[in-house]
């Protein structure tokens, strides 16, 4: 059986200083001093455990790779569980781990909102006339970008061959519901008059079908072998293929149909279907082509639509459905991704302007479409580019998408109190509540363990190595009878921890 | 289980400054479910005002 599709998103925000030089690093270091100041304690990020250099593939790049820049840079753990830092030049938010879709899309919303009081803050220290805006894109349209990633965790014993060739035909075509849209065209081969709207952000960046780096030569399929959990049990699936998205439902199909998959794809119901023959040029043609005519070749040498492809794996998805079930993903998480999959194909298919408040990339088309016939303009025109760019604005008065009338999943206040309160169905939860009730014990947090001090010689970490305990629903109690760091400590030593 | 970890002389920094103004959300309410047109004719009022300027400014470092 399928394991929990435990879940989350790591976005990398664009930023820009207008009326200042300022360097994005510091401006970025910047943005989240200033929310922290206002809002926590801050907690140190424990890099221990971590090893992004490892290979699923079975090596380890961690000799080569120097970590030690970054580690001076702002990196911190908030209470509801999320990780807030600065990711090479960009800010950056990790959401708590989550065991539903629906639960990312909160807590996505969640991160929006810190940014939206972050830039705030951070305007308040900046001279008059200068202002830090943020942006929740892919690519500067230069031939720049950096990601939106996703994680999910995946059971070891899968083979990780197999898993790569099935879950790549998704990878390829899933750009269709949850592509970002962009104006013009960053593909070294390809001429911007040939390319004047294509349907991801990210297409263009990816020059591998497998591979370990994130930076440069992208592979669709990440083989970062970091599970930030028990080694021997399970992976997690680092995915960089995907686009920033302001609507929710994008979100939700995005990481709700990839988990249906990846749990199809462990349960081997997939064997059936052919693979994407060459992957690389294929995520181009289908992004490069918004009228979603243009057919790819797959393994058994026929061609077919993007949308034929999806159209398969929601069938497979609904069959396995029925012969399975969709606990993986939650029950009822799954019925409204199956449901929502079905619409959004459907609308594709036959009336695409009736997914406009769902797809973001037919949302912004169709302002740009209608901006560009308004004032005659041509493509390649600086005006269409900038509201390529300003959809993605995070300040609510400049956002275009905010003003696109998209179907909202997630209420203001909701995302307001997801900003400080994790969710309950994971570790997140055990490692939120510790920070809440006991910051000041707490040296060091990371996504497997918490390092307290509790006043004693030595400090203690708490592992926690598996990601579904640590949840409300275990742990409530336990924190109920300790009013102390120290009853916490030792009351976990007797039951031989959390995880 | 826990685990004993050998203290370091460094405690981390702790920031506690009291920061009156909590209640600084940007909100959501100039949210409009307008349709189409509607964008249309209030975008030139919300686009940046020089777009060649703001688009050819508009650079980033490469991330992951």
């Amino acid at each position: 059986m399928a394991i929990s599709k435990v879940c989350g998103i790591e976005t990398e925000y664009g930023i820009s200083v207008r009326g200042a030089q300022v360097n994005p690093v510091v401006s970025s270091t910047m943005l989240i001093n200033s929310y922290l100041g206002r809002s926590q304690r801050i907690i140190g990020w424990d890099f221990q455990d971590e090893h992004p250099g490892a290979d699923a593939r079975g090596f380890s790049l961690d000799d080569i790779l120097d970590s030690d820049i970054e580690m001076h840079l702002v990196n911190t753990v908030l209470t509801n569980g999320a990780r807030y830092y600065v990711d090479h030049a960009h800010p950056e938010i990790a959401t708590p781990e989550c065991r539903t879709a629906d639960e990312v899309v909160l807590y996505d919303r969640a991160a929006d909102e810190i940014i939206r009081r972050s830039m705030k803050s951070a305007n308040e220290y900046l001279p008059d006339g200068a202002e830090l805006i943020i942006y929740k894109n892919n690519s500067d349209g230069k031939g720049n970008s950096y990601g939106c990633h996703e994680n999910y965790l995946v059971s070891r014993v899968t083979p990780f061959g197999r898993l790569v060739g099935e879950i790549t035909q998704h990878f390829v075509t899933r750009q269709i519901f949850c592509g970002a849209g962009k104006v013009g065209c960053e593909s070294p081969s390809m001429a911007e008059v040939d390319v004047p709207f294509q349907i991801s952000q990210r297409a263009d960046f990816f020059e591998e079908e497998v591979g370990l780096e994130t930076t440069l030569k992208r592979p669709i399929v990440n083989t970062r072998d970091e599970p930030h959990c028990d080694p021997a049990k399970y992976r997690r699936l680092h995915v960089i293929v995907g686009d920033s998205n302001m609507s929710d439902i994008a979100t939700f199909l995005k990481v709700g149909t990839t988990a249906i998959v990846l749990a199809m794809i462990e349960d081997g119901v997939l064997s059936h279907l052919p693979l994407i023959a060459h992957p690389v040029s294929a995520i181009r043609q289908v992004s490069h082509d918004p009228s979603l005519r243009a057919t790819i070749l797959l393994s058994n040498g026929k061609r077919a639509t993007a949308l034929d492809v999806q159209w398969s794996l929601f069938e497979a998805a609904q069959k396995y459905a029925v012969s399975h079930d969709l606990e993986s993903v939650g029950n009822q998480s799954g019925e409204r991704i199956l449901m929502e999959w079905e619409q959004v194909l459907n609308g594709l298919e036959h009336d695409i302007d009736s997914v406009a408040n769902v797809v973001d990339w037919v949302s912004k088309l169709r302002i740009v479409t209608g901006y560009a016939q308004r004032h005659s303009l041509t493509s390649g025109d600086a005006r269409l580019k900038a509201i390529d760019i300003q959809y993605h604005d995070l300040r609510p008065d400049k956002s275009l998408a905010m003003r696109a009338g998209m179907r909202a999943m997630v209420s203001e206040q909701s995302a307001i109190q997801a900003m400080t309160d994790p969710p309950d169905t994971t570790r997140a939860y055990f490692r939120g509540t510790c920070l809440k009730r006991w910051p000041e014990s707490i040296v060091a947090a990371n996504w497997d363990s918490l390092v307290f001090d509790v006043g004693e010689e030595s400090l203690v970490r708490v592992p926690m190595m598996e990601p579904l305990r640590g949840t409300r629903e275990l742990t409530e109690s336990l924190f109920n009878e300790c009013s102390t760091p120290a009853q916490l400590i030792s009351r976990l030593n007797l039951m031989s921890g959390i995880g | 289980m826990t685990e004993r970890i050998r203290k370091h002389k460094s405690t981390p920094e702790v920031r506690d400054e009291a920061l009156a103004d909590e209640n600084v959300v940007g909100s959501n309410g100039v949210k409009l479910k307008a349709e189409l047109d509607d964008l249309l004719d209030e975008i030139d009022s919300v686009l940046e005002s020089n777009a060649e300027d703001f688009v050819k400014s508009y650079v980033q470092k490469g991330g992951q």
